[in-house]
C-alpha cells in the first residue's frame, strides 16, 4: 500500500468526520430551528465527504478494514484530524467561528485537490467543493453577523476568536508525507492554500469588526495523532455503540 | 439567542425550468440573504427546487377574509366564464 496516501487520505476524512459530529451535536439544539436545520445539513455534508473519503483510504490500506472500521474502531493516537475540529462547541459563536477558520481552509484545498493526479482524489475534492462553498459562505456571513451585531455577540464572536487562533497554524502542518504525495502531484503545496486562507479570513474579519490575535503560541499536534482531551471523549461517545456491539449495525 | 423580533418571510420555490415559484412555507431570518439561505436548508434539502424567492410576510397585502362573500361569491355563478362550451376538434392536445 502507498502509506503516505492512507496517511494523507486519514486528514482529510478525519478532519470532515470530527467536524461534522461535532455539528451533529448541535441537532434540536440549534438556537433557531432554520440554523438547527441547517447545522444538521451541513453535518450530513461531513459525514458524507468522511465515508467517501474514509472508504478509499480502506481501499489504499488494503488490510480487510472498511469505511465503518477506520471511522469507528481506531484509537485516539490514530486519528490524523487537527485540533481545530475537536475542539468543543461552547456556544454558537465558537462553533461558527470555528466552522469559518475551517471551510476557509477547506474550499481552497478542495480546489486544489480537484487537480490531483489521483483521479478518486480528484473526483472527492469535486463533488465536496460544491458543499464547502456554501459551507464557507454560511459561516462567513454568521461571522459577520455576530462580530458586527449587538455588543454582546461581538463580544462572544471576539472570544472565539481569541480562543481558536492557536489552532489555525496546525492547517497548514506538513511533513515528508506531503512531500512525497506533492512530488507525484497528488496533492497541492499548503504555501499559495495558506495564503488564501489568509486572504478569506482577514476580509471577513474586517467586515465583522473583529481582531485577529496577535501571533501568539500556536498548538499542533492532530495531524501526528496528539490530540487534546476533546477527542477522547468525542470518540467515547462516537464509538461506544461498536465498541458495546462490535459488528452491530442497524 | 431569540428570534422574536426576527421579520418573517415567505418562501416561493420554483421546482424546475419553465415553472413558476410555488408558495412552500415560510420562516424567520433576519435579513433577506439570511432568508434565502434559511430556505434552501429548509425547503430544498430533498432537491425540491433550483430557485428560490423570498418576500417578507410583511410585505405581502392579502384579501380581506371578511369580504369573501362579495369578493369570490359572484364568480359562483358565472359559469359561463369557464371555456367548457366549446367542442375542442380532435387532435388537440394538451387543452
Amino acid at each position: 500500500m502507498n502509506k503516505h496516501l492512507f496517511e494523507y487520505l486519514l486528514r482529510l476524512g478525519d478532519d470532515s468526520l470530527i467536524i461534522g459530529h461535532r455539528l451533529s451535536e448541535w441537532c434540536g439544539h440549534g438556537p433557531i430551528l432554520e440554523e438547527d436545520i441547517a447545522m444538521t445539513n451541513m453535518a450530513l455534508d461531513f459525514i458524507g465527504q468522511a465515508t467517501t473519503i474514509l472508504e478509499y483510504a480502506a481501499k489504499v490500506e488494503n488490510a480487510g478494514r472498511d469505511a465503518d472500521a477506520l471511522a469507528f474502531l481506531r484509537y485516539e493516537r490514530e486519528y490524523r484530524n487537527v485540533l481545530l475540529v475537536e475542539q468543543p462547541n461552547e456556544d454558537f459563536a465558537v462553533t461558527m467561528v470555528r466552522q469559518f477558520l475551517f471551510d476557509a481552509f477547506r474550499k481552497p484545498l478542495y480546489e486544489a485537490l480537484q487537480n490531483s493526479s489521483d483521479e478518486q482524489i480528484a473526483a472527492i475534492a469535486e463533488k465536496s467543493l460544491k458543499e464547502t462553498k456554501y459551507h464557507l459562505k454560511h459561516s462567513s456571513e454568521w461571522v459577520i453577523r455576530l462580530g458586527d451585531g449587538t455588543e454582546e455577540s461581538h463580544e462572544k464572536a471576539q472570544y472565539a476568536i481569541d480562543t481558536l487562533w492557536r489552532y489555525t497554524d496546525e492547517l497548514f502542518f506538513e511533513n515528508e508525507v506531503d512531500a512525497a504525495l506533492q512530488s507525484e502531484n497528488i496533492v497541492p503545496s499548503l504555501i499559495p492554500i495558506r495564503e488564501e486562507w489568509q486572504k478569506t479570513v482577514t476580509a471577513v474579519l474586517a467586515e465583522a469588526t473583529l481582531t485577529i490575535p496577535q501571533n501568539g503560541w500556536k498548538q499542533q499536534g492532530g495531524r501526528t495523532g496528539l490530540h487534546s482531551e476533546n477527542l477522547g471523549y468525542i470518540l467515547a461517545e462516537l464509538q461506544y455503540m461498536q465498541r458495546a456491539y462490535p459488528g452491530m449495525k442497524w | 439567542m431569540s428570534n422574536a423580533n426576527w421579520p418573517l418571510w415567505e418562501v416561493f420555490i420554483r421546482s424546475k425550468q419553465g415553472l413558476s415559484h410555488k408558495h412552500v412555507g415560510s420562516l424567520r431570518a433576519a435579513d433577506a440573504q439570511m432568508a434565502v439561505e434559511n430556505a434552501r436548508d429548509v425547503y430544498t434539502r430533498r432537491s425540491e427546487g433550483i430557485s428560490i424567492w423570498v418576500v417578507q410576510s410583511n410585505d405581502v397585502f392579502a384579501s380581506d377574509p371578511s369580504e369573501a362573500d362579495s369578493l369570490y361569491e359572484p364568480a359562483d355563478s358565472k359559469v359561463y366564464r369557464h371555456p367548457t362550451f366549446y367542442d375542442v376538434p380532435d387532435g388537440i392536445s394538451h387543452m
